[in-house]
Parts: C-alpha cells; sequence; structure tokens
C-alpha cells in the first residue's frame, strides 16, 4: 500500500502494535463531529427561529425537555465505552504487556541537552555499567568499558535503528532535565526524567529511513532541533548495520590502549537494573 | 501625591476622599474592580504582544523581524532574527502573563469585585482593606513579572510550567518568576477569603444561595478553588527558590550531569514533586478562568433571551460538582511522565466525568435559547460566539483525556489549539460579553455598537483563523514549544498553516483597536442611557449609575429568583421588586 507519508492528519503509522491509538483517535473525532454538528444545526435554528422581531414574544412556559437529558446520558455511555473499551485496553497493552526480553531488542536511550544517545547492549545482551564520572565528549553516557557487561555494546548519538518484525524495548532516561521521547510514526511518546529510568515498547511493521525522533518537552534553547533520525529497518539490513558496529567497535578496542580505571560500584545513575519501574 | 495628604482625609470618615483614597488607594470595591480590570486589560495587550512576536519567527523562521527586531536589540535579535532563547522566554512569559496576570485579575479581581457585592445587595466586600491589599500586591507582583525581561540571561524561559530541572538550571529570570508568583498568589489567595466571606455573610435580606445570580455562584466557587489550590503552588514556588538561592535539591535528583559536566547538587529530589504541586494548581486553574466566564454568559443570556434561565438548579450543581472534580484530576497533564495503569485509569476516569457536568453547561445555555426572543446585541453576538468555541475547546479535550490518545497528543500543537479554544474565544469573549454589557453601570453610557460589532466579527473570524488550523498541525505530531517547527520531517505538510496563523493573530491585533478606542471615547462620547438599559432583573442594575459609595441609594430586598422574566403581566421584574 502505498501511502503519503504525511498530511493533514494522521501520519503515517509504521507500528504493529499502536493501530489502536489511531482508531480511537479517529472514533472519539467522529464522536467529536457528531455532537458539534448537531448542536451547530440547533444552534443556527433556534438563533433564526427564536429572534427578536415585531410581534414576537418570549415564552417563559418551563418546558421539560426530555431529550437533552437523554442526550447527556447517552454523551456519558459512549464515555464510558471509550475509556473502557477502547483507550484503558490499549494504554495497558502499551503499558504493562511488555514482551519478553530474550525476544526482543534492547536498548536504551539516554536523552541529554539537546541529543539522543543510544545504547545497545552488543552481542551479550547486556547492558554495560555507566557512571556519571565516566562522562566525556566521546563518551556521552559515561560508559565503564571496563565492566565485562560493556565491552561489546554499541552507543550511537541521534540515530536509532530498529528492525521491523520484532519488539523494541526502549529503557528511557536523561541525563539532565526532563526531555519526552516521540516518534510519531509509532505513536510512541513517553518523558524522559532524570534519576528515573522508564521501560516502554513497540513493534515496527513498516520500514523507513526517513522518520525522526522528536523531543516533545521543552527542555533548552535548543529544544526545537532536538531531532534524531529513526531508522525502521528490515531485519537484514538491521544485522548488517550491526555487524558493522561491531567491526568498528573491534577495531577501535585494538588500536586504543586500554587504561583501567577503578570500579565504583555504589554509583547511582549507572546499573540499574533492566526492569526500572515507573515508579 | 504624598501619604499625609491621604491619611489627612482618610482621618474623618463620611468625609469625600481625596484623590490618592479615591483612585489609587481605594477601599472601595468598585474602584478597585476597574483598577482591576485597566492593569490587566494592559496586561493582556502586553502579553498577546509577546505571541505576536513569536508568530513571526514561527511563519518565517530565521527571518529578520521587521523593525521590532532592530528596536528590542542584539541580545534577543542576533542580526534582526530572534534567538531561541529569546523565543521561550516569549513563551513562558505569555502563558505566564495571560494566565496570571491578564485573564485571572480580569475575570475574577475586576468583574469579581464590582459586581459580586452588587449583585447579592451589599455595600461592599466584607474586608475593604484587604481588597486595596489584594490589589497592590497583584500590581507589585505583575511589575516583578514584567522586570524579569530586565535580568541577565533575560526572563523566565522554561515555560509557564517551569518543570525542573530545567527551570532550577536557567538564568536569573526564573528567581524573578518565582517571586513574583508568590505575589501574585498571595493576592489571590487575600481576594478569594475576601470573596468567600462577603458572600456567605452581606448577603441582603431575601438573598438565599438559591436567588444568587448564576454569576456570583461561579465567583464564589471560583474564590473556593483560589483557596484551596493556589497554596501547594505557593509553597512549591517556595521550594524551588530554595533549589535556586539555598542549594537545596528538592527537585534535583541524584547523578545529573548537565552540558557533560557532573551536577553539583545534593541530589535526592524529585523533579515529578513539582509537577504534582504545579498542576494540583494548575488544573482547578482552568476552572478558575472558565467559571467566571460561564458566570457572564449566563447573565448575558438571560437578559438577551428575555426568559428565565433553564434549568437554573441544575446549572448551580454542575458548577458546584465541576468546582469540586477540578481538584482530581490534575494528573492527567503528566500521563506521559511513566505512570502506571492505576493512577492512569483514576485519573482518565475522573477526567471523563468532568465532562459531564461541562456539557451540562453547554446545554443548559443552548436550551435557555429555546423560545427566547433574542436580542443580538453586541454583549448577546460574544455569548453566542462563546458556545460554539467554548465546545470546540470542551470536545477537543476529548482525545487528550484519553489515556491512548493523549499519547500521541500529548505536547502537540493539538493541545495548544484544545486550551486556547477555551480561554481565547472562550472565556476571553466572555469577558469582552461582559465589558460590553456592564459598561453602562460603570459609566452611564453604552460603547458603540458599530464598533462593538466591528471588534466583534473581526475578533471572531481572527480567533479561529490562529487557533483551528493548530489541530491540524498537531495531528501531524507537530510538538508544543518549537522555536522552528520547519526542521522537522512530520511537520513540512502542515508548515504552512503557520502562516495563516500568523496572519490572523497581527489581524485580530488590528480589530482590538476599534475596542479600546471605543471604550476610552465612549465613556465621555458614548449614548447616555438609563440606570437599568438592557431591562435586568439582577440586583446591580438597581443601584443608582455609577454606583456611589455605599452602593445602592436606599436599602434593598430580594424578593424573587435572579431571572423573572417573560412574565405573564410584565416582561420583566427586578429581583428587589
Amino acid at each position: 500500500m502505498e501511502q503519503k507519508p504525511y498530511g493533514w492528519w494522521l501520519p503515517i503509522n509504521a507500528s504493529a502494535n499502536n493501530g489502536g491509538i489511531d482508531q480511537l483517535i479517529n472514533l472519539v473525532h467522529i464522536f467529536m463531529a457528531v455532537l458539534f454538528v448537531g448542536w451547530g444545526i440547533y444552534l443556527v435554528y433556534v438563533l433564526v427561529r427564536f429572534r427578536a422581531r415585531p410581534g414576537h414574544k418570549a415564552y417563559a412556559v418551563h418546558k421539560h425537555f426530555r431529550l437533552p437529558t437523554w442526550l447527556e446520558i447517552g454523551v456519558a455511555i459512549i464515555e464510558v465505552v471509550l475509556l473502557v473499551f477502547l483507550s484503558s485496553p490499549i494504554w495497558f497493552r502499551v503499558k504493562k504487556d511488555f514482551p519478553p526480553e530474550k525476544d526482543s531488542v534492547l536498548v536504551r536511550v539516554v536523552a541529554e541537552q539537546f541529543a539522543w544517545n543510544i545504547h545497545y547492549p552488543g552481542k551479550d545482551g547486556k547492558f554495560g555499567r555507566t557512571r556519571p564520572e565516566l562522562v566525556t565528549g566521546t563518551n556521552p553516557i559515561g560508559l565503564d568499558r571496563d565492566d565485562p557487561d560493556g565491552k561489546d555494546d554499541i552507543t550511537t548519538v541521534n540515530i536509532l535503528h530498529v528492525p521491523t518484525g520484532k519488539p523494541v524495548i526502549v529503557y528511557l532516561s536523561s541525563k539532565d532535565v526532563i526531555h519526552s521521547f516521540s516518534l510519531p510514526v509509532l505513536r510512541v511518546k513517553q518523558d524522559a526524567i532524570p534519576g528515573m529510568m522508564i521501560p516502554i515498547w513497540f513493534e515496527a511493521a513498516k520500514t523507513g529511513q526517513e522518520f525522526q525522533i522528536a523531543c516533545a518537552q521543552l527542555c533548552g534553547l535548543s529544544h526545537y532541533r532536538m531531532s534524531g533520525q529513526l531508522m525502521i529497518d528490515t531485519p537484514e539490513q538491521y544485522a548488517t548495520w550491526m555487524a558493522e558496529q561491531e567491526k568498528e567497535l573491534a577495531q577501535e578496542n585494538a588500536g586504543s590502549d586500554q587504561t583501567a580505571v577503578p570500579a565504583d560500584t555504589n554509583s547511582p545513575a549507572g546499573n540499574t537494573s533492566n526492569e526500572g519501574s515507573p515508579k | 501625591m504624598s501619604s499625609h495628604d491621604a491619611h489627612h482625609h482618610s482621618g474623618h470618615s463620611h468625609h469625600e476622599p481625596g484623590f490618592v483614597r479615591k483612585y489609587i488607594f481605594s477601599t472601595d470595591h468598585k474602584m478597585i474592580g476597574i483598577q482591576y480590570g485597566l492593569t490587566s486589560l494592559c496586561f493582556l495587550l502586553f502579553g498577546f504582544s509577546l505571541v505576536m512576536m513569536m508568530r513571526w519567527q514561527l511563519a518565517y523562521p530565521g527571518q529578520p523581524l521587521p523593525f521590532l527586531g532592530k528596536l528590542i536589540g542584539e541580545t534577543a535579535f542576533p542580526g534582526g532574527v530572534m534567538a531561541p532563547e529569546f523565543y521561550n522566554q516569549l513563551g513562558a512569559m505569555h502563558g505566564t502573563i495571560m494566565v496570571f496576570l491578564g485573564i485571572v485579575p480580569l475575570a475574577v479581581g475586576a468583574f469579581g469585585n464590582y459586581l459580586l457585592p452588587l449583585q447579592i445587595g451589599a455595600g461592599d466586600m466584607a474586608f475593604p482593606k484587604l481588597n486595596m491589599m489584594s490589589y497592590w500586591v497583584f500590581f507589585v507582583g505583575g511589575v516583578t513579572m514584567l522586570c524579569s525581561f530586565l535580568m541577565p540571561g533575560g526572563a523566565a524561559q522554561s515555560g509557564w510550567t517551569s518543570y525542573p530541572p530545567l527551570s532550577d538550571i536557567a538564568p536569573t529570570g526564573q528567581t524573578v518568576w518565582l517571586l513574583a508568583m508568590v505575589f501574585l498568589i498571595t493576592s489571590s489567595l487575600l481576594g478569594s477569603v475576601n470573596f468567600i466571606v462577603t458572600c456567605i455573610q452581606l448577603r441582603v435580606k431575601g438573598m438565599s444561595f438559591f436567588r444568587m445570580p448564576v454569576f456570583t455562584w461561579c465567583q464564589l466557587v471560583t474564590a473556593f478553588l483560589l483557596l484551596l489550590a493556589f497554596p501547594p503552588l505557593e509553597a512549591a514556588s517556595v521550594l524551588q527558590l530554595m533549589d535556586r538561592l539555598a542549594g537545596t535539591s528538592f527537585f534535583m535528583p541524584t547523578g545529573l550531569v548537565i552540558s557533560g559536566e557532573q551536577a553539583h547538587v545534593a541530589g535526592g529530589g524529585n523533579p515529578l514533586l513539582w509537577q504534582h504541586l504545579f498542576w494540583f494548581l494548575a488544573h482547578p486553574e482552568v476552572y478558575v478562568l472558565i467559571l467566571p466566564a460561564v458566570g457572564i454568559i449566563a447573565e448575558v443570556l438571560t437578559t438577551n433571551t428575555r426568559k428565565p434561565l433553564y434549568g437554573y438548579n441544575t446549572l448551580v450543581y454542575s458548577i458546584i460538582f465541576l468546582g469540586f472534580m477540578s481538584f482530581v484530576v490534575w494528573a492527567h497533564h503528566m500521563f506521559m511522565t511513566g505512570m502506571g495503569t492505576t493512577l492512569s485509569s483514576f485519573f482518565q476516569a475522573t477526567t471523563m466525568i468532568i465532562s459531564i457536568p461541562s456539557v451540562i453547561i453547554v446545554t443548559t445555555f443552548l436550551l435557555t435559547l429555546w423560545g427566547a426572543s433574542i436580542r443580538f446585541n453586541v454583549p448577546m453576538l460574544f455569548a453566542t460566539a462563546f458556545l460554539p468555541m467554548f465546545a470546540i475547546g470542551g470536545l477537543t479535550g476529548l482525545p487528550l483525556g484519553l489515556t491512548a490518545s493523549d499519547i500521541y497528543l500529548h505536547d502537540t500543537y493539538y493541545v495548544i489549539g484544545h486550551f486556547h479554544y477555551v480561554v481565547a474565544p472562550g472565556t476571553i469573549f466572555a469577558l469582552f460579553a461582559g465589558i460590553y454589557h456592564w459598561y453602562p453601570k460603570l459609566s452611564g453610557r453604552q460603547m458603540s455598537e458599530f464598533w462593538g460589532k466591528v471588534h466583534f466579527w473581526g475578533s471572531f473570524v481572527c480567533m479561529n483563523g490562529i487557533f483551528m488550523p493548530m489541530f491540524f498541525v498537531g495531528m501531524a505530531g507537530v510538538s508544543r514549544r518549537l522555536y522552528d517547527m520547519s526542521l522537522y520531517a512530520h511537520a513540512k505538510s502542515v508548515f504552512r498553516l503557520n502562516e495563516v496563523m500568523s496572519i490572523s493573530a497581527w489581524s485580530l491585533a488590528l480589530f482590538q483597536i476599534p475596542f479600546i478606542l471605543n471604550l476610552f471615547i465612549s465613556w465621555k462620547k458614548g449614548k447616555k442611557v438609563s440606570d437599568n438599559p438592557w431591562d435586568c432583573t439582577t440586583l446591580e442594575w438597581a443601584t443608582p449609575t455609577p454606583p456611589p459609595h455605599g452602593n445602592f441609594a436606599h436599602p434593598v430586598e430580594a424578593h424573587r429568583g435572579p431571572y423573572d422574566y417573560a412574565g405573564d403581566t410584565q416582561e420583566f421584574v427586578p429581583q428587589n421588586l
């Protein structure tokens, strides 16, 4: 299906799991339009019919209208239906039904003024420890390469590659202020809050190399250009890209003289467990 | 003016007060109302002019702002082009000024002060000196807020919500913002206590609670919201001041790395604490903005339909229920903060519940029109337009209140469109209706109908031109508070709408010129009218015009409900007859 990615309504939906959000948005807007047009027709009608003119007098008889009561009950029922049968189930699925970690692509996203640091666990599937005191210009997340889990970790800045057909779990955190990780084409949004690591998940269905990560929460003077690239790859493309990254890392490791840094196990920002709960 | 002068005159009561006591440090609720009104109208205009500058940058990003860019200077406009920091300052100050210095003082301070004692037949507020203090504390707060532009690094720039840690590390302007907020909230507290006591204690004989006009009911409920919701933000402001000045970490967690440097803070704080305290104020605040508007609409609508309000009791109960519910919906502003399923289910449900009384209010107004004889004067035009505009604002709250659709729409332009429909063509139209409606009581003269209609139609078209496109921009997924949205692929298709919005905004400014001139010229040159030119029933129209000190020429009593129109023998019967 060829669809123009961006228009005047919802943009292309590249996700496999968030179609319900689009349905809900469309349904709610139909409901809103019906109510508004209904009210509007009534309003125009009464404004014309009951305009002041010679010979016309207002009547004070308090007619009890039954229709509005039913209308209000109807509105209440529709809202309950939207809430209980549509909105809540979607929210529960997004927030609670996490796919098992072993079947998912794991990635940490660490927001900072004004960039998205992307951190993949590498081959071993374990994230290396990160510590604030190790943060430098070339190591923006303070990854401890001496940690056995961290040796094979892949990091990028502002480029997030995800494959289609496999759930992706993002562990979201922030180094400095509150940001908001927004992927419009995947219907994903989550605030990145310093001091918290919040997991979110999604699954992409459509590939694309032109999509963007946007920051949705005012985070300072360059908030407007805190964007990153979201590359949705086929599983093969993704594997190729990952292999390239691993090769580059191996070359870097071979070339550089590894200096030992004493490990500090009491670091508060690093060492966060993977099942960070939104508490 | 010397204060000796003032003392000398105030020494003898029952004396015609001197200039200072009469016009500046007045304790007369009507003069204080006018002071509030003029000050807040100036702030509204100022807050609006800030956004007009922002709209240039949004429509023509990176192009030098003609004339003003040079005038304001190199710091804010390097090379005539707006700097992103300055854009953020304008955004934060626009929100703050419109809400705290514009609409609340106009809706509550001006309309409430002037009309509430009149409508219940009281001679003045219960605590006239407290009332004066409330105005002057507000004034100091407002001036302080404006002065923040002069600080090194400029005014507050972390949004009107001032979320830490961003606001904790912002330049000095933020400190001034917090100080100003402490003043403004103190002022609201003084005012709200006064309103509540006046409304409970000073009702004239026969004015039972269920004979009070809807406007007074709205002011009473609003006063309770101000009293109960504002102190948490005052406390939170003091905490943030401590974070900024005394090195505490109420809102700063451990392990922050800011611009590549480890932050030297004690840590252990939580940024979400601020959000809870802020929104515990700021959601009821929404109803502080809307309830007085509902009150004004009820008065203008009944007067100009020439029939009783449909479902007075239902309306009053809805208003009370709305006021109560407004305290338990605040966290729907925080759905994206990582909230779990339990909390979000609760706040989602309360948000749906609060929509029911809002629907009832709109329905009541719509039904009031049935069987009416509608006079389309200027106040009524604004009141009529309020209904569909408020409906759009309310309806678009629905997809934002449902958590699932909010995932996509949260913090996009859709939100900006939503709340502006509520407060701009919603509340501000109601305030305009109120100004045109009660102006003859203040001055004995009517504002020009012709220029009023020009003002109305121009504003109506332009308001929609500004805010309707925002829904489409939001639907495309464009984030709020972006200095330049053209950088985003998903913004490309809707980017040109910015030009429509900007031109509408500037045109809206032009259509306010007839209003401003009308407001001042009609004071001396307007058509002279009687004490009760619209044939109203409520007690404020039973006073001489303008109401003298002490308000009523003869003692009044309330003998009937507030809206006795379209009787069998008489077209209308005032409450005091």
